[in-house]
């Protein structure tokens, strides 16, 4: 869904964190342009989580080099609730429960952080009953979610389909969904990309943090990149996924080494 | 209802708004004499002067109790006027004069202009708008034949009543503090509901507006008749600026068959600065009897404030099927100390009390619960349910939980659950990424957490509390 006048949303030039001391991210690049589906693959341990996390601002990461831009300015001059306000909207692999709060209530509390900043109205409980509803109609999911403690309880699925209703509510220009497919069936893993492919448009993109190409089956990614010790070393089109699934990661490593002793 | 009530209670308010006292204080130092200076001061009949010596004389055989798991320099009980209440506060001109940092306090809770004044003790007219809200009220009140007056007055005015009952509860020589305020108390609260009398409305110190300063020893004693019921509620959320290092209160109920008391507190003392210099040391007994058949008593508390909380509102449930609820939240932040709970004292048949704590620890305070379910031989089918939750802010705070069961009946059933949970950088990081401040994360957190608490308060009470949770913890994050 790449538009005529696709603009530039992000940009990450030689990134370089950590976490606990221990370098993750060796000299990340990544552009990503509206109307754009990535797909960050990778063994474990190649730095794709931490990636999306140091883009969300999570505090136990440490960014020591590089820079990223979103819509041209400095990401990390951003607290972390700043740049969920600005955009940037991350489904997180394991969503994390907070017992006593209403789902509702989160919810709302968020969507009308976010309208705020965006100088739209906020809404009342009621009408925000009401819009949640209907949201949830796209991920398929029982009402019964709204009062419901956040994630308390919930099984993988569950919890999964909780984080792209929120991408529904927010709205995001970028939503970057780590390992958004780890823990649901097949079932599930229809409707959560479903419900992705809808909300994605030529005004945001989607970065998809994945281990396997089984859910590029249903979101489909104009450009599949392949991160090994903290750095892409091979980017493609959708086709570069299923080489992948057929050949293996090992395959990729050897041929970045094999690139490097020829250089 | 006695004609002498009807008086009592129909009375105009003859205290005026603000007593000059400051000339009335006593010289420091506790003794027979200075107890004898303030029964006479206060004009008191020999029985309560007896009452008072006989406490006295069991204080001086006691030890100040090492138990309470807080910290804090031995007292000096020789360098405290014990008439020095009610509390003698300057009278501001204009508003100009308060205190900014208060005014901000107000503010943020939204107390509406004219309390506002009213709490900061600026003499200005609308204070004499709020003294005809006090006369009405009372008035309404002695429709019922609700007493509802400070305990000097009850002394003078039904004295039959409060020599029935004071002492009864908390008995003088109950433990240090107790004793202590039998022998100096100076005032507080005084509220008889007769038979059969549903009290219209919630009562609150708030309206009786000489509660407001009536000093360190306060006492509070109220009698529920045999089908009364009663919502009382203590305190208000304003911050109250005090230079007084002790607040050694006692508080009794009452309730005979039937009755219904329910004891509502938010507290909100002078907690001392972050640095823990200053703030009062609230050492408080307050214990309620149901006396009757099928009475009940609930304690509510919200305790945010004091240096050291030292308080256990308890239930003696000697009637039969009688019924004690305790609901609490406390909350400590900076270097604040509580050792807060309950004790269910169960003697009669059937009894059930139900115990909700919840303890909050935030800066470097040091938060414990300590509770006693004692089942005595006689209270056969007794049911008890306790549930201690602690929540962690940060890293250099602590909570404990002290759990005592004692159970002499095999028919009695108890059952105690806990928790302990901390606000992690991974909840507070996913609140943020949805848009969600830290302030207003913990502010969510906290509130899902104190839920069961803040249900049992009367609604205005609830959001007030609500609101002093979310001012006690600013900073305290992120």
């Amino acid at each position: 869904m790449i538009g005529a006048d696709s603009k530039t949303l992000l940009e990450a030039r030689g990134l370089h964190a950590t976490v606990n001391g221990i370098e993750i991210l060796k000299g990340m690049n990544l552009t990503v342009k509206t109307g754009e589906v990535h797909a960050i693959m990778g063994p474990n341990g190649s730095g794709k989580s931490t990636f999306a996390k140091v883009l969300a601002g999570h505090p136990a990461y440490e960014v020591t080099a590089g820079e990223v831009l979103l819509e041209g300015k400095d990401l990390f001059e951003l607290k972390p609730e700043e740049r969920a306000r600005a955009g940037v909207f991350l489904g997180f692999q394991y969503p994390i429960e907070i017992p006593g709060v209403a789902n509702s209530q989160f919810l709302r509390l968020a969507y009308n952080t976010v309208q705020a900043q965006r100088g739209k109205d906020e809404l009342d409980p009621l009408e925000f009953d009401d819009f949640v509803r209907e949201r949830m109609k796209l991920l398929e999911m029982n009402p019964d979610f709204l009062d419901r403690s956040v994630n308390e309880g919930f099984s993988g699925g569950e919890k999964k389909r909780n984080e792209i209703l929120q991408m529904a509510l927010l709205e995001p220009k970028l939503a970057i969904l780590d390992e958004t497919d780890s823990g649901l069936d097949i079932d599930a893993l229809r409707v959560v990309a479903g419900g992705v492919n809808q909300l994605a448009n030529e005004n945001n993109a989607i970065v998809l943090v994945t281990h396997y190409q089984r859910l590029l089956n249903y979101i489909v990614p104009d450009y599949v990149h392949v991160m090994e010790s903290g750095r892409i070393v091979k980017t493609g089109g959708k086709e570069l996924a299923v080489e992948l699934e057929t050949r293996g990661y090992e395959w990729v490593a050897g041929a970045t080494v094999a690139a490097g002793a020829a250089a | 209802m006695s004609t002498v009530l009807q008086n009592l209670v129909n009375q105009p308010y003859k205290h005026g708004f603000v007593t000059d006292i400051e000339s009335d204080v006593a010289p420091k130092g506790l003794s027979e004499d200075t107890i004898r200076l303030i029964s006479a001061k206060k004009n008191e009949p020999e029985w309560l002067l007896e009452f008072r010596l006989k406490a006295y004389a069991q204080w001086l055989k006691m030890e100040e109790p090492q138990w309470a798991n807080v910290k804090h320099p031995r007292i000096d009980f020789q360098s405290i006027s014990y008439y020095s209440a009610p509390k003698a506060r300057k009278k501001l001109a204009s508003m100009d004069e308060v205190d900014p940092e208060l005014l901000r306090t107000f503010e943020k809770l939204g107390v509406p202009m004219n309390e506002r004044a009213k709490l900061a003790g600026v003499a200005v007219d609308v204070i004499f708008d709020s003294v005809s809200v006090a006369t009405t009220y009372k008035a309404k009140l002695a429709e019922v034949g609700i007493i509802f007056c400070s305990i000097s007055e009850a002394v003078h005015q039904c004295p039959d009543l409060i020599k029935q009952y004071l002492g009864t509860v908390v008995p003088i020589g109950d433990n240090y503090y107790a004793a202590l305020n039998s022998a100096v108390f100076t005032d507080g609260s005084f509220c008889f509901i007769p038979k059969d009398v549903k009290c219209p409305m919630d009562l609150s110190t708030y309206f009786r507006i000489n509660t407001e300063s009536s000093g360190q020893f306060e006492r509070t004693l109220i009698v529920a008749e045999e089908g009364a019921s009663v919502s009382y509620l203590e305190g208000c959320t304003a911050p109250k600026f005090d230079t007084n290092q002790l607040h050694a209160a006692v508080v009794e109920l009452v309730a005979l068959d039937n009755a219904d008391i329910k004891y509502s507190t938010v507290q909100n003392w002078y907690a001392g600065d972050e640095n823990g210099v200053g703030g009062i040391y609230n050492f408080v007994t307050k214990r309620g009897l149901c006396k009757g058949v099928s009475s009940r008593i609930s304690w509510t508390q919200v305790e945010t404030g004091s240096a050291i909380t030292w308080k256990y509102p308890s239930c003696v449930l000697r009637g039969d099927n009688s019924v004690g609820e305790f609901y609490s939240v406390a909350l400590t932040n900076h270097h604040q100390q509580a050792d807060t709970g309950t004790k269910m004292i169960h003697m009669g048949r059937n009894t059930r009390s139900t115990i909700v704590s919840k303890g909050i620890s935030a800066g470097q305070s040091n938060n414990s619960y300590r509770g006693l379910v004692r089942i005595a031989p006689t209270a056969a089918g007794a049911r008890n349910y306790s549930q201690c939750d602690s929540m962690l802010i940060g890293d250099r705070c602590s909570a404990n939980t002290f759990p005592y069961i004692q159970v002499n009946n095999p028919s009695a059933k108890v059952e105690h659950e806990a928790s302990t949970s901390k606000i992690g950088e991974d909840q507070l990081f996913y609140f943020a990424q949805r848009g969600i401040g830290a302030e207003e994360a913990v502010s969510m957190i906290i509130n899902g957490f104190c839920k069961d608490v803040f249900q049992q308060l009367p609604m205005e009470f609830a959001v007030e509390a609500t609101k002093l949770l979310g001012l006690k913890l600013e900073g305290s994050v992120g």
